[in-house]
């Protein structure tokens, strides 16, 4: 970590911010049946589970949860070159008709959202598709807004963004670094 | 020649040896994602959208070329099948004419399959762009090797130190050849089986071991691959008669008795049934010969996707 | 006539007379003159040769100059130009050209061709049978009449031992070697590179070492049997060569040559696919190289000879089985062999021993001697010189070389051919 790294959302605020997000979906959506959670690899994924269990505590309805890649989507193939550790799209139920709800760790061109929504509607043709996102950094390069945001922080565009997850990097903790 | 080798900073796929473990580990992984796409209702994905693969075939080939094809189609390329049984020479136009004409149209990739071992090679230092060998005589089929690990691998869960055997036409065959680089390139113990007239001399520089029993070279095998065997062989001397070929040489239900119970059966197609593997067997429940045929899709998509997909990361 | 030159100061090596000293050269009248210490110019033309070797002209038992039928891969004059250059002041055609040398007319085309050219003498070699077939003997009286010095079927083997035999025996009639292409045609059939550990890696059909090994001992035999002379072509197996040692310590009149791929490169060159590796016989392994190479040390070799078969460039750039065989090989024939020098397998008498003294003895011909009264076919060359083989810059039409880019030591420097300067680059 740099010395510039400065701490935007502890554990307790991150588990705060989710719990809110998760009321928010319930606020929107009355009917938490018609819900499936699509976390987009690789912070995405453990986000979405995060919400699926809040949801559960909070309706008692077991929404269903899974894994979206979007490597071979990206906009970005020809500059960044091929990627052979692509993640594995596991969906099992049918999102036809459903609202899924795209789950992403941090919103910032809006690049990876657009990549997402093309490759949700090539497995099927959801009914309507939300965005949660735990941190948007702004700097959208496409007209794509997040329906449930936890936390809104302000960056430099050179500025990394470091997301930690307790089940993905041993603990759950949000920094930015300077560029 | 020096004045039309292009430079292109993009990479070939040869041989096995051009790649890595750690890559081809990686075409494994990538290879499963595809394979995902193609059980899909939509079994496309935008990846190579805007490139064009084309396939240059000096070689009958329904498999392959199909096989190329779909791959490319499922990436979104546009894919051109350029088929020829006639070789350059008697068409009027030299192999590295065609090349460099094809080039000149300015494809991200071409697939060339051909009877000469080396064809590809040559069109990779002249064509300016992916060149990725469907066949090349005896010489290499990586994609092939690539696709059978891939068999395995999904049923094994693991390519690492296994025991295999490769029956038939070793001499005329570059599946064999990029096989054998491939299993060893991950510890495998690879036995070899055909009567001598079938095996190139030196084929101890293969760094396999020998038989011409196939009973022992089945036995204790986590697989065994099995290879066509064509007919031209038997008119330039090399064996009497198919049916005194497959006497010695086919993998019959009761020659598999010899094998363990997990054996995988391989065979890279067509098969001849009741030549070199009996009508049971290439149907039965250790056959995964149609298993090999949807993994080259999955597995050429992978392939396509690491030589066209940008730049190198 | 051309007018006199005296090479001064060069280190003269003549075998044929055991010289090996720093002395001068006069050539006057198109022959040797004099042959030693301090001559007098009187007039005649000098050049400086300090630090040059000084040698009877190489003589190239072994080369295709294509002409008549494929005179864009090369021609006699091209030939004749681009062997003066690689300090050959002769040469023997084979006759595997189009129509092929098997009678007089052809014999005579080439004569009169080569005597309008300002290079190496040109020697044509008639064809053994009709056509290259292998079948009946070319009319051999009257070629030799018309001006060959040897007889070959060259590119192929005379496979039908019958036939052979009466060649050999008929042949000696007017005093004429038979030339052996040693190749049983059936065990090499379709191939491409050696048969052996390359070939079974790279899935490239082989010709096994097997078929020069056993058509050279049958040769040999046959030889021994009817008491004729043979010369073998382009020996290159570790089989082939024993068995013209032991031939000859038995008495057989069996010569042989080496060409300098034969003892420069190996199979392995063949991983590339490069079609300019593609010759016939093949490069073998590491083991016949260096059976050729004590070969050429102990004498079981007689003589370096090149083979020199020039194609377009295209042709070589043909996928490798259809690409035609062979390589040239007159402008780096010194280079390589001087490798041999270099490693000190032998000296330079050796050498020169090797591609001018012995040639000549085996086809009786011209040269190969710097004797007064002797034909003034001479050649200076420098040892040390280093250069970098670019083909584009050979003299020969054909630039199908796999020794591109090498870097070699020794070059001619100037070729003198019946007492006049045919190539001097550099004006010496």
């Amino acid at each position: 970590m740099t010395a510039a790294a400065k701490t935007v959302l502890s554990a307790q605020e991150m588990g705060r911010t989710l719990a809110r997000m998760a009321h928010e979906i319930t606020e929107k959506n009355p009917d938490c049946s018609q819900i499936i959670l699509a976390g987009i690899i690789t912070r995405g994924v453990p986000l979405a589970r995060r919400l699926a269990d809040k949801l559960k505590i909070i309706t008692g309805v077991d929404v269903p949860c899974g894994s979206l890649d979007i490597t071979f989507y990206r906009d970005d193939i020809q500059s960044k070159g091929p990627d052979l550790n692509a993640g594995r799209t596991d969906i099992s139920h049918d999102i036809n008709g459903k609202t899924l709800i795209l789950v992403d760790d941090v919103l910032f061109t809006g690049r990876s959202i657009r990549a997402a929504i093309d490759a949700v509607m090539d497995i099927g043709r959801p009914g309507r598709i939300q965005l949660a996102v735990l941190l948007d950094r702004g700097h959208r390069e496409l007209p794509i807004r997040p329906d449930y945001i936890g936390k809104n922080i302000p960056t430099a565009r050179g500025e990394r963004v470091r997301v930690k997850l307790s089940e993905t990097d041993g603990e759950d903790l949000v920094v930015v670094e300077g560029a | 020649m020096e004045t039309v080798e292009k430079k292109f900073r993009g990479r070939h796929l040869l041989q096995i040896a051009d790649l890595t473990a750690d890559e081809i580990m990686g075409l494994l992984n990538t290879a499963y994602k595809f394979k995902d796409v193609s059980e899909r209702e939509i079994k496309k994905v935008p990846t190579l959208r805007g490139k064009t693969i084309v396939n240059l075939f000096y070689e009958p080939s329904t498999r392959t070329r199909t096989s190329f094809e779909i791959a490319g189609k499922r990436l979104s390329a546009d894919v051109i099948n350029i088929s020829t049984s006639s070789s350059s020479v008697s068409k009027g136009e030299t192999f590295k004419d065609t090349v460099l004409n094809i080039a000149a149209m300015k494809p991200d990739a071409i697939v060339v399959r051909h009877g000469s071992p080396g064809a590809p090679a040559y069109a990779a230092r002249i064509a300016g762009c992916s060149v990725i060998n469907g066949g090349d005589g005896a010489n290499a089929h990586p994609t092939q090797a690539l696709l059978d690990l891939m068999t395995i691998h999904e049923k094994k869960g693991t390519v690492e130190n296994l025991k295999a055997a490769i029956v038939g036409d070793i001499l005329h065959s570059r599946v064999a050849r990029s096989n054998i680089n491939a299993l060893k390139m991950f510890g495998a113990e690879v036995t070899v089986c055909a009567p001598p007239t079938l095996l190139p001399h030196g084929v101890k520089a293969l760094g396999v071991k020998v038989t011409h029993d196939i009973r022992e070279a089945v036995a204790d095998k986590d697989v065994v691959m099995m290879l066509r065997i064509q007919t031209e062989r038997m008119q330039q001397g090399l064996f009497p008669s198919l049916r005194e070929y497959s006497e010695h040489f086919c993998l019959s239900a009761k020659v598999l008795k010899s094998a363990r119970p997990d054996v995988l059966i391989m065979h890279p197609g067509p098969i001849n049934r009741g030549v070199e593997i009996a009508s049971d067997v290439a149907d039965g429940p250790y056959s995964l010969i149609l298993s090999q045929v949807t993994h080259g899709v999955a597995m050429r998509m992978a392939v396509l996707y690491l030589l066209c997909g940008g730049a190198e990361s | 006539m051309s007018e006199a030159i005296l090479i001064q100061n060069g280190r003269v090596i003549d075998p044929s007379r055991g010289i090996d000293a720093v002395q001068d050269v006069l050539v006057k009248d198109g022959v040797i003159a004099a042959v030693g210490k301090n001559l007098a110019a009187n007039g005649a033309k000098t050049v400086d040769a300090k630090g040059l070797v000084v040698s009877p002209g190489f003589i190239d038992l072994h080369v295709h100059l294509r002409e008549p039928g494929f005179e864009y891969k090369e021609t006699i004059a091209t030939g004749s130009m681009a062997a003066a250059a690689g300090g050959f002041t002769a040469v023997c055609c084979m006759a595997n050209t189009k129509p092929v040398n098997d009678n007089a007319s052809v014999t005579r085309f080439i004569l009169e061709k080569a005597a309008a050219v300002n290079g190496a003498r040109v020697h044509p070699i008639g064809a053994i049978t009709k056509g290259l077939k292998g079948e009946e003997l070319a009319e051999i009286g009257e070629m030799k009449k018309a001006g060959v010095v040897a007889l070959s079927d060259d590119g192929r083997c005379v496979m039908d031992a019958r036939v052979l035999r009466h060649a050999m025996d008929y042949a000696a009639m007017f005093g004429l070697t038979i030339v052996e292409h040693c190749e049983d045609e059936h065990l090499v059939k379709g191939g491409i590179m050696n048969e052996g550990e390359t070939s079974a890696r790279l899935g490239i059909k082989g010709m096994p070492a097997i078929a020069e090994d056993v058509i050279a001992r049958r040769d040999i035999d046959i030889a021994a049997y009817l008491k004729r002379p043979v010369h073998i072509a382009h020996i290159s197996t570790l089989g082939a060569v024993e068995s013209v040692r032991a031939a000859k310590a038995l008495g057989t009149a069996v010569t042989c040559e080496a060409a300098p791929h034969h003892f420069s490169l190996t199979e392995k060159s063949l991983e590339t696919f490069d079609a300019n590796c593609k010759m016939n016989p093949p490069l073998r392994t590491a083991d016949d190289v260096a059976a050729v190479k004590e070969g050429l040390r102990d004498g079981t070799i007689d003589c370096i000879a090149t083979d020199h078969a020039p194609h377009a460039t295209w042709e070589k750039e043909l996928e490798i089985d259809q690409a035609p065989y062979g390589i040239v090989g007159l402008e780096t024939a010194l280079g390589l062999s001087m490798r041999l020098v270099r490693e000190g397998l032998f000296g330079l008498p050796r050498l020169v021993e090797l591609l001018s003294t012995n040639p000549a003895r085996i086809f009786s011909l011209p040269g190969g001697t710097l004797k007064e009264g002797a034909p003034a076919d001479v050649c200076i060359f420098d040892t040390e010189k280093k250069w970098t083989v670019d083909p584009a810059e050979f003299v020969s039409l054909g630039k199908n070389s796999p020794f591109a880019g090498w870097e070699l030591f020794g070059k001619n420097c100037l070729t003198i051919v019946g007492g006049r300067i045919v190539y001097n680059p550099s004006n010496l």
